[in-house]
């Protein structure tokens, strides 16, 4: 099975780390990983900030790396949201996108539910012995409907002591531009987020968004809070990168 | 509705409320029973979604023929002898208001709770005529008495404790009362009493009106309501020109889905359904029934394919009650009637004025809002359009559209993007910082200020994705 990679400019310039555990997680799943070099953003900056020609312009350049893809995976749910929510609507005035789009659409998938849903896996044999709490973003659980997907990974790895987050259906208070824009509002709500996350005693924050998990991690930085933030792909990578190393020693 | 009730901007407004450190505490003490509230007794109800989706068909089905339910209400509600009255604008629906209490010479209108009726300053607009306009729900005479507007749909007085509220009846009473939420009760329920008795006019908004029969239905706890249209010989009605069902039918179905969604009930205490004035041989009741049927550019949403389920909406209450950004800064700092999610949205909408247009950025796009939502309307995607339409009206910052701009030139190509941002993180680790080490200009520079003010940075690596990728073997399958 052939995987394209839609790592994120967010993942590609901030957070490589993130691709690359992607991109060895889903290798060690069989599947066949590539990373098109042409891919650059999936418009929502400006989209979410109502600059709809310019987000076009940004989709229409993702569109042609993509459509002729066999599976698109990334590592979060919000850009995957942006392809499946809206592409359809924002290309609907440009019939000549419109069908590269909509190939695009039906093949794209955020890293958890691809394992799930698609390669029907459940326990990817990762190895995390560590206490874990989790924020479901936003975006992957209300807009793409991924709920469940990213629990029952986690669930799955051996030595992962979970503590849930109170209120953790609650945004974190990034929204893109929404934090620089309403900055006050978007630190009161960050601050509401790391005062739940201090509350579970938890060594990681597990995430499957690198947007939220940078905002959160910012604020758990200046509060001076010892919790490291980490993305899905991360835990269920490392995990198995450090089971591997067991059986080899 | 106007947006200057509170004379600054979105965020002066917003200012204000996050320092207020009683207010954020009441409105997730609220919110949270609210919500809490919800979530138990539609679980109980059982097939939530599926009741959700009947709700939106049916709202769907009413607003795409609201012209044929418009007329059938009508002709109902004047075939048993009682009166309609069309208003475009918020200033007519007012004057018609204070035409009826004129002919009537009416000297006190006694209200219970109605959105419609602050939407048009109903009170203000007695006042100028020396009518007393009364506020009989609880929490609306609590917001009259401080002489503030309502901080949520349903719980107005949600920003006040039983302190303040004791303070606000002494001054009123002229008497000495105690802090105790029962005494404070015992005296509203006097004092309103003898207002409900001499009033001339008894005004109530609509919670649903029945084409099929031209009844009109008022869900309320308080008692007020009933108050209102039994004491007085007149009674109004004010309803915006969306708040239709076609069917006693459809009324079971948002008899369900209304309290459960609103306060958490099964069923609110009241549900008084009234088709028309007192009748010849009834023991009570007004003798004097007029329904107001207000516009305010709702009919300009029909046929517009973004906002018309706007016109969906039950003015429940759930999407204030579940949005991260309300629970923050609470209903004033929207500055308009309508607050949270709904207010973010349908403030612009039925406002012209520049400042309501700001509110669409009052919002982080979470869809909570459409999560809670118990006829589904996707306010999420609206907000988006309305910022869209800000940014067409040119109503966004130079330097936003700039950056914009840039930003579509730029990450439109995968060359430009390798180039401009090889450049960018240079500039982020010589100049702005990274982690804690924010640097000068990072808490000076615009946009950077307002993430490095109240956050570290993220330290930009120092190499991309693409390069890692490209050193570890790139798209070739890697050897065991």
């Amino acid at each position: 099975m052939k995987v394209s990679l839609f790592v994120t400019c967010l993942v590609d310039q901030l957070f490589p780390q993130v691709g690359l555990s992607t991109a060895s997680l889903l290798r060690r799943l069989g599947c066949d990983v590539e990373a098109p070099k042409g891919q650059v953003c999936c418009g929502q900056p400006a989209f979410n900030s109502g600059y709809v020609p310019q987000a076009r312009d940004v989709a229409r350049s993702l569109v042609g790396t993509f459509e002729d893809a066999e599976y698109v995976v990334s590592p979060s749910g919000s850009c995957c949201g942006m392809v499946r929510h809206f592409y359809p609507g924002l290309f609907a005035s440009e019939p000549a996108t419109l069908s590269s789009a909509q190939r695009f659409v039906g093949k794209a998938f955020e890293l958890s539910e691809f394992i799930v849903r698609v390669l029907r896996v459940t326990d990817v044999g990762a190895v995390f012995p560590h206490r874990v709490t989790y924020h479901p973003s936003c975006h992957g659980s209300r807009l793409l409907g991924v709920r469940d997907e990213p629990m029952t990974l986690l669930r799955a790895v051996r030595g992962v002591e979970f503590a849930p987050l109170l209120r953790a259906e609650d945004c974190c208070g990034f929204g893109g531009t929404f934090s620089v824009k309403m900055s006050e509002t978007s630190c009161a709500m960050v601050d509401e987020k790391v005062d739940h996350v201090v509350e579970t005693n938890a060594q990681y924050l597990v995430g499957t968004d690198m947007g939220c998990l940078m905002n959160i991690a910012g604020r758990l930085q200046v509060r001076g809070v010892n919790v490291k933030p980490i993305h899905l792909a991360e835990v269920l990578d490392q995990g198995a990168a450090a089971e591997r190393k067991e059986a080899a020693g | 509705m106007t947006a200057n009730e509170n004379p600054t901007d979105l965020h002066g407004r917003v200012a204000t409320a996050l320092q207020d450190d009683f207010l954020r505490k009441a409105v997730r003490f609220t919110a949270d029973r609210l919500r809490s509230g919800k979530a138990r007794t539609t679980e109980a109800l059982g097939h939530w979604e599926d009741w959700r989706e009947r709700g939106r068909l049916v709202r769907a089905h009413t607003v795409e023929n609201l012209d044929y339910y418009l007329d059938q209400f009508t002709r109902n509600v004047e075939a048993a002898g009682n009166h309609v009255h069309f208003a475009e604008t918020a200033h007519e629906a007012a004057e018609i208001a204070v035409s009826i209490a004129r002919a009537k010479k009416a000297r006190l209108v006694v209200k219970s709770k109605s959105m419609v009726s602050e939407e048009v300053h109903i009170n203000a607009r007695f006042g100028e005529h020396n009518i007393e306009c009364l506020e009989t729900d609880l929490g609306e005479w609590i917001v009259q008495l401080a002489r503030e507007t309502p901080s949520h749909i349903i719980i107005p007085a949600i920003h006040k404790n039983r302190h303040q509220v004791q303070a606000l009846f002494e001054a009123e009473g002229g008497t000495k009362l105690g802090p105790e939420t029962a005494t404070l009760a015992a005296h509203a329920r006097r004092r309103l009493r003898e207002k409900f008795a001499q009033a001339d006019i008894g005004m109530t908004g609509c919670n649903f009106g029945i084409a099929e029969t031209g009844s009109v239905v008022l869900f309320t706890n308080e008692g007020n309501g009933r108050m209102c249209t039994t004491l007085p010989d007149t009674h109004i009605v004010m309803m915006g020109m969306e708040r239709l069902l076609p069917s006693w039918d459809d009324l079971e179905l948002m008899a369900n889905l209304l309290p459960r969604s609103a306060t958490g009930q099964k069923l609110t205490t009241y549900v008084n359904i009234l088709t028309g004035a007192r009748r010849p041989g009834e023991a009570d009741g007004a003798r004097e029934l007029h329904i107001i049927v207000l516009d305010n550019h709702r009919s300009e949403q029909l046929g517009d394919p973004e906002f018309q389920a706007i016109l969906h909406c039950i003015r429940c209450g759930a999407c204030l009650n579940v949005c991260p950004v309300y629970r923050q800064i609470g209903g004033h700092a929207y500055g308009s009637v309508y607050s949270g999610p709904i207010g973010a949205v349908l403030t612009p909408l039925l406002n012209r004025d520049p400042r309501a247009a700001e509110l669409a950025d009052a919002s982080s796009l979470c869809g909570a809002c459409y999560e809670a939502c118990p006829v589904k309307i996707p306010l999420h995607d609206m907000l988006v359009h309305l910022r869209r339409r800000n940014v067409e009206s040119g109503r966004t910052k130079s330097l936003e559209r700039a950056s914009f701009g840039l930003y579509g030139k730029v990450f439109s190509s995968s060359t430009w993007y390798r180039f401009v941002t090889a450049i960018g993180r240079v500039f982020q680790r010589l100049v702005l910082g990274g982690g804690l080490k924010r640097r000068w200009l990072a808490t000076r520079l615009p946009v950077v200020k307002g993430w490095a003010k109240n956050r570290a940075l993220p330290a930009a690596p120092s190499q991309t994705f693409r390069q890692l990728w490209a050193k570890q073997g790139g798209d070739k399958p890697p050897k065991d």
